[in-house]
């Protein structure tokens, strides 16, 4: 049977070259970059090499990349370090409703811990409304922290726009870049912000390797205490072959992002442009800033979890953001926070296409899609409408 | 799985004599199970729903297990019995089981209002 991956925001599957460039420091390069003899060194040399590469991917300066373990470390270490930096200047954080849980979830910490957070309202295409920024703006507020795409909707952010308000009020911007770093052109000194989260995994690099960019000259707290490894702002004996083949990814993703791109776009807008035949389908996000690989519907009057086992079953992996799919069985407040209703939002697919996913993958997912679809709705007893369920207000289900 | 994937009894019944409706889109799941009842036996069961694998499935067993059981029978099948049927379910899906025991319940309900009626 056909194996179709899309569910790249998930993660990717490692590039070759970058698995190459690791493996010597798994073995004979085992040092630890402090070590001052020279399994140290070439360690070092070695991280100080993927830096570089990173920082040439966002067009930073080597100095202003920070390593750390995740994208959502990344997250972690911006909102809670700037905060604490800046909570003597005052303690209001904004944040927008489309950001990941690294950064709710942290936002809800700082709330915790003495901070008023505003969370922005996004439009139906998922955009933040730099007016909206502007207007949330109080004299207390210190950061900003607004997503640059959407993994789960697609959608790219008005970031400059966004920064150009922040700047006039002097205030720091902090950008979730994880989906677009690798993906789209992502460059801090145009786009303006201060701090930037990555994670190599979304561009074909390993699993356990992000990099927070913090422009230089901004203090930060640190997040993790212990010694001087990333000068004293992230301690920890460093993940040498992950950061390498963080490197690695980037020099790579950097070469061929144009490539990448041009690949991926008329994937993407075949399978858009198929499934528009299909009746009560919508495509959730906006249609043209939008990523390169990025599909995601919401298919009305099915489940998505339902959706997503069954074309599992024919060998294509994708993702939901259906209630029934997340251990929290909570409908996807990105999709809420959008205007989806909450019935509609359990119908949420989201096909994410990477650099191996060929023009047949794609034909055999629009063979299957639409006959996964017709099928479940022969199940569905909401196949003719929502009737008046729909506006059902209070939940009934029973834990 | 396989209740899943060849989910048995799916359809609507225009005769029925009992139909039950448990659940809110809004919130995941919502099943309708319809009863044809003779001489207080359940002769034949059918459903639709709107929900994840575990409520197919889960839709799929409760209609398959009352077929043939007394309405007093019927009224014993429970959560657990159905997961159970099907092999197990995860924690965070046992709520799919108690509204198919639900759906059930408000089925038989319905028919012995219909037949005071």
């Amino acid at each position: 049977m056909r194996k179709c991956y899309f569910d790249h925001v998930a993660t990717n599957p490692l590039h070759p070259d970058v698995l190459e460039a690791m493996l010597p420091y798994f073995k004979e390069d085992f040092g630890n970059p402090l070590s001052i003899y020279e399994y140290g060194t070439r360690a070092k040399s070695a991280i100080e090499g993927a830096r570089e590469k990173v920082a040439g991917l966002v067009n930073a300066k080597p100095a202003e990349i920070i390593f750390t373990a995740s994208g959502a470390e990344a997250n972690n270490f911006a909102l809670r370090g700037i905060a604490l930096a800046k909570q003597n200047e005052g303690k209001h954080v904004l944040v927008s409703r489309m950001e990941h849980h690294s950064i709710l979830n942290s936002a809800r910490f700082l709330e915790k811990s003495g901070f008023v957070v505003t969370y922005l309202p996004v439009d139906k295409k998922g955009f933040v409304d730099p007016d909206t920024v502007k207007k949330a703006i109080t004299k207390e507020t210190v950061l900003i922290s607004v997503t640059h795409a959407s993994s789960e909707v697609g959608t790219i952010e008005p970031l400059k726009e966004i920064v150009k308000v922040a700047k006039e009020k002097n205030i720091l911007v902090h950008t979730d870049a994880v989906a677009a770093t690798g993906n789209i052109p992502v460059d801090v000194k145009d786009l303006g912000v201060d701090l930037l989260s990555m994670a190599a995994h979304q561009f074909y690099g390993p699993k356990g390797a992000g990099a927070l960019f913090v422009r230089q000259g901004t203090r930060i707290v640190p997040l993790i205490y212990g010694g001087i490894q990333e000068t004293g702002r992230r301690a920890g004996t460093e993940n040498v072959p992950a950061i390498v083949g963080m490197g690695k990814a980037a020099e790579l993703a950097q070469k061929e992002l144009q490539g990448r791109m041009d690949y991926l776009r008329p994937l993407r807008d075949r399978i858009i442009d198929t499934m528009a035949n299909v009746k009560n389908v919508f495509l959730t996000g906006d249609r043209e800033n939008r990523l390169p690989g990025h599909v995601s519907f919401c298919v009305e009057f099915i489940e998505g979890e339902a959706m997503l086992l069954l074309l599992a079953a024919k060998g294509i992996f994708s993702a939901s953001g259906s209630a029934c799919s997340s251990k929290a069985l909570k409908a996807s407040p990105v999709l809420l926070s959008m205007g989806v209703p909450a019935g509609l939002a359990q119908g949420s697919i989201v096909f994410s296409l990477g650099m191996g996913n060929t023009s047949e993958d794609i034909d055999y997912l629009l063979e299957e899609f639409p006959a996964v679809i017709k099928r479940l709705r022969d199940i569905s007893p909401f196949a003719e409408g929502w009737g008046d369920k729909e506006e059902g207000g209070e939940c009934t289900v029973k834990k | 799985m396989d209740h899943f994937t060849n989910p048995r009894n799916v359809g609507d019944m225009e005769d029925a004599d009992g139909v039950g409706i448990e659940g809110n889109p809004t919130c995941g799941d919502t099943m309708k199970i319809y009863i044809k009842v003779r001489d207080n036996r359940i002769v034949d069961a059918k459903f639709k729903t709107f929900g994840c694998g575990s409520a197919i499935a889960v839709s799929s067993m409760v209609t398959e297990m009352v077929k043939g059981k007394t309405l007093e029978e019927a009224l014993a099948i429970s959560k657990e019995t159905v997961a159970d049927a099907l092999g197990g379910l995860p924690p965070q899906k046992m709520h799919c089981s108690n509204l198919g025991a639900d759906a059930l319940r408000k089925a038989i309900d319905d028919y012995k209002s219909k037949q005071k009626g």
